[in-house]
Formats: C-alpha cells, structure tokens, sequence
C-alpha cells in the first residue's frame, strides 16, 4: 500500500504539490491525469524518493520514504519506475539493460540474473532483441525494455510516468498493451497519461490533478461520464474533443 | 645555397640512440597522460563540487594550462619553481609541465563530455535501486569515457610532441633532446632532424591507430 498523506512540494518559491492525499492499495491501478505543470510528475519522483518534500509523508508498505533512516536504494527495488524518455542505457545491450541492477543491486549471479532479464524480456516482446544496442531499438521497443528493465528487480509496484508520449503515434499501442497486460496481472500501478481510452479501460480509480492540487479522483466512469469538479469537466471535455 | 650533401648513412648510424630516446619520450608522455587523466578527474570533481575555493583553482588550472604556451608551462616547471628554490631535474620539469597541459585539457573534455549525458540516466540508474557510486560507475562513466576518448588521444599525442620542448629546460634523454646532441656533434642537422621526425610520426600514427582498434573494441554501440 502506498500512501500519501497532506505532501507539500516547493521547488524554490514555487509550490508544485499544495497538499496531495492519496492511498494505491495493492493490485490497484490508478492513473493521474491533468495539465501540464499539474505535478504529476514531480509526486512520482516523490514517491519513489527521487525528490525530497516540504511537509507531509508518504508510506510505503510501512516504510516512511522520506524518513532519514530509511534506505532508499532498498526501497527502490518495490518500485520501478518508467519515465517518459531517455530510460535506455545506450552503451549496454538490452539484455545487459536488464541484467545490470539484479546483478549489481540484488547482486545476483551472472547466470542467474540473465535468466531473469530473458524471461522479462520475452514477456514484453523483446526475445529476439536481447544482444542488439538500444540505439538500434524504435521508441516503443526501448520503452517495453525499460519496462522489463523495472520488472526484473521484481517490484511490488510499478510508476508510470507518460511513458507513450514521446513516442510517435503507430508506437504508442504496442506499449500500452504491455501496461494493460501487467495490469491484468495484478500488478499494482501508478501510470501518469495523456492516453484518456487507456486510463478509461485499465484504471480503477482516475485522479484529476489541477495546479499542484488533486482536484478530483473516482471510478473511471464517473471520472469521465460525471465529473463533479468543473476543472475535470473541462479538462475531459477538453480531451475527448 | 644547395653545397649541402645528404650523408644518411651517418645519421642511420646514430638511429640505436635515437630510439633509446623514443622510448624516454614515450615514457614521458604515457606518465603524464597517466597522471594527468587522474588529475583531470579531480579537477573535474572540483568543479562540480558546488565549493567556491576548490572549483576556483580547477577553473584557474584549466584556464591556464589551456590559455598559455605550453612552452611557458614546461618552463615554469622549471625556472619557475626554479626561483622559489625547487629545483627540478630537466626530466621532472618536463613531466611536470606536459602532466599540468594534460590535466586542464582532459578536465575540460571531461566535464564537456559530463554534460553530454542527461540526468535521466543517473536518474534511471537510482531509480533501480543502484547507489550514487555504482550510477555513477556502471552507466555514467562508461558512457563519459567514449565521449572523452577521441579527445584523450589527441592530448597523448600532444603529450609527445610536447616533450620536444624539454630542450629548453635543459633536457637531453628524450628522442629530440638526443637528436639535438647529435647535431651539436656531427652537424648532419636535416638527416637527423628528418629522422627524428619520421619516428615522432611513426609513433603518434601507432597511438592514434593503436586509439582506433581499442575504440572499436570498447565501444560497440
Ligand atoms: N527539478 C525542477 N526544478 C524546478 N522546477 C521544477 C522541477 N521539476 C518540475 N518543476 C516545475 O514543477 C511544476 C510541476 O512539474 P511536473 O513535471 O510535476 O508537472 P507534470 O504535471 O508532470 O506536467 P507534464 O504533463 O508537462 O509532464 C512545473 O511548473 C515545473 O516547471
Ligand atoms: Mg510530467
């Protein structure tokens, strides 16, 4: 369980999380929309401990992420992470991608630590690329290796931060069915988006983030069909035109 | 004006002395490319340490060692320190002026080729649960070193030719030191010049095709 209770977030004088309460709870899948510069983004990077915060605390299984005692690189390995570019390690081969942090993190064998980077890989379509270089990859392969990537430290949550935007539109498909198949295998999910069909068809619960506020959150439905808050309203209205 | 006659055989006879003092220079310039990278790292870590005294004697160095002869540098080794009451041997005034041009030139690389990776990576890196060492060691500098390498082995070579201005601080064991004794002895000056130069050539095309088959090993993506 994930939870996040009153967070403040200034960078400088700007306040980009005013006071975020939030729970996930285990095989939940939510997704965060809003507009840019909402903060999405920047509560990721809070709670997998990237980025420190100003007040208020967030929980991870019992473990507060930004208390001193704790060790973040042990709690890293319970969230993986997926950003919206730039995620691939240029000078290693997607299998070595893979197999870095199990082998210098969990500090697994060689051997052991490939047999976990092939079946991630097989499992998000990437079996025959695993002796190519990133370079060589298109940008939905790279994104479903980073995806692999994050899975092979066996993560009890995976974030999702607008990982199909940069992605030219005929990519973007091949990695949201990956999401939807992690999805429908439980696995718990924070995914910010910009894709409205996805976060309709996956989520359990929407939140509409507005200026560094969680405007509103609730069942995809009501997120879309009923939306309470008149941001939401327009924001939906906004994207569906 | 042409009432010079070639007499090669005499210089190829001195060929023997010649490479024993190709080989001081290798040695000269493989030593201060040694110290100097270790240096540079440093002087890199200076600047990015946020300290206003330490990042200011980087940004001095390199300033100078980028900015003046490398002349000037050799002889302040020498005459420099000399004033002060250091007095340096020609051989360690030469290694210490080559090893200062070294380090301002390689920090500068360094930290260009520092900036050239984005902050994703590091970011990727912590995110999977790798400590800012291991980040650093596993994805970041890998990635720094292929960008710094075409620029390393320009400054080795650099770093050999350079050790031909040791004459002026006395020294007389590297390949154009011995070459000028030679001179001084038996005034063949163009054939032992000319020789001098072909093995200075021969040398720095073997360290730059040497550079290239290692590059092409190393870095494969
Ligand atoms: N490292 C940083 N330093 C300073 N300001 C930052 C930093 N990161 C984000 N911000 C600012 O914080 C605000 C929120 O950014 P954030 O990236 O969280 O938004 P977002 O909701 O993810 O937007 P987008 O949909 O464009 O990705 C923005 O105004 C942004 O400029
Ligand atoms: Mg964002």
């Amino acid at each position: 369980m994930i939870e996040i209770e009153n967070v403040r977030k200034s960078f400088g004088s700007l306040e980009v999380l005013k006071g975020i309460d939030l729970t996930v709870n285990k095989g939940e899948v939510l997704t965060i929309i809003g507009g840019s510069g909402s903060g999405k983004s920047t509560l990721l990077t809070c709670i997998n401990g990237l980025e420190p915060i100003n007040s208020g605390r967030i929980v991870v299984d019992g473990t507060e992420v930004h208390a001193k005692s704790t060790d973040l690189n042990k709690l890293r390995r319970k969230l993986g992470i997926v950003f919206q570019q730039w995620n691939a390690f240029p000078h290693l081969t997607v299998l070595e991608n893979v197999m870095l942090a199990p082998r210098k993190v969990l500090g697994l064998s060689k051997a052991e630590a490939e047999a976990i980077a092939v079946k991630q890989l097989t499992h998000v379509g990437l079996a025959d690329k695993l002796g190519v270089y990133p370079s060589r990859l298109s940008g939905g392969q790279q994104q479903r290796m980073a995806i692999a990537r994050a899975l092979a430290m066996s993560p009890d949550y995976m974030l999702f931060d607008e990982v199909t935007s940069a992605l030219d539109p005929q990519l973007v498909g091949e990695v949201l069915d990956t999401l939807r198949m992690l999805a429908s295998e439980g696995m718990t999910m924070i995914c910010v988006t910009h894709e409205m069909k996805f976060a309709r068809e996956v989520s359990d619960r929407v939140a509409f983030f507005s200026k560094g506020v969680m405007a509103e959150i609730g069942v995809p439905q009501q997120i879309f069909e009923a939306p309470r808050n008149p941001e939401t309203a327009a924001f939906v209205k906004l994207t569906q035109a | 004006m042409f009432s010079y006659t070639f007499q090669w055989k005499q210089a190829f006879a001195r060929l023997p002395v010649m490479l024993e003092g190709a080989v001081v220079t290798i040695e000269i310039a493989l030593l201060s490319m040694l110290i100097g990278i270790a240096l540079a790292v440093l002087l890199t870590g200076f600047r990015l340490s946020g300290n206003r005294v330490l990042s200011g004697i980087a940004a001095t160095w390199v300033e100078i060692a980028r900015n003046t002869p490398a002349l000037f540098q050799i002889y302040m080794a020498h005459f420099g320190l000399g004033s002060f009451g250091l007095h340096l041997s020609p051989y360690t005034s030469l290694l210490l002026g080559i090893t200062f041009n070294n380090a301002g030139y390689l920090a500068e690389n360094f930290r260009g080729a520092l900036k050239a990776i984005p902050d994703t990576q590091t970011r990727a890196a912590r995110s999977l649960g790798m400590t800012p060492v291991r980040a650093f060691g596993h994805v970041v500098l890998p990635q720094m070193l292929r960008i710094a390498f075409l620029p390393m082995t320009n400054q080795m070579v650099w770093a050999i030719l350079m050790t031909s201005l040791g004459i002026t601080v006395g020294m007389n064991t590297d390949l154009y030191g011995v070459t000028q004794d030679l001179n001084a002895l038996t005034f063949r000056t163009f054939e032992l010049f000319a020789l001098a130069a072909v093995i200075f050539y021969l040398i720095t095309k073997t360290v730059q095709i040497g550079a290239r088959l290692v590059a092409a090993r190393l870095f494969r993506y």
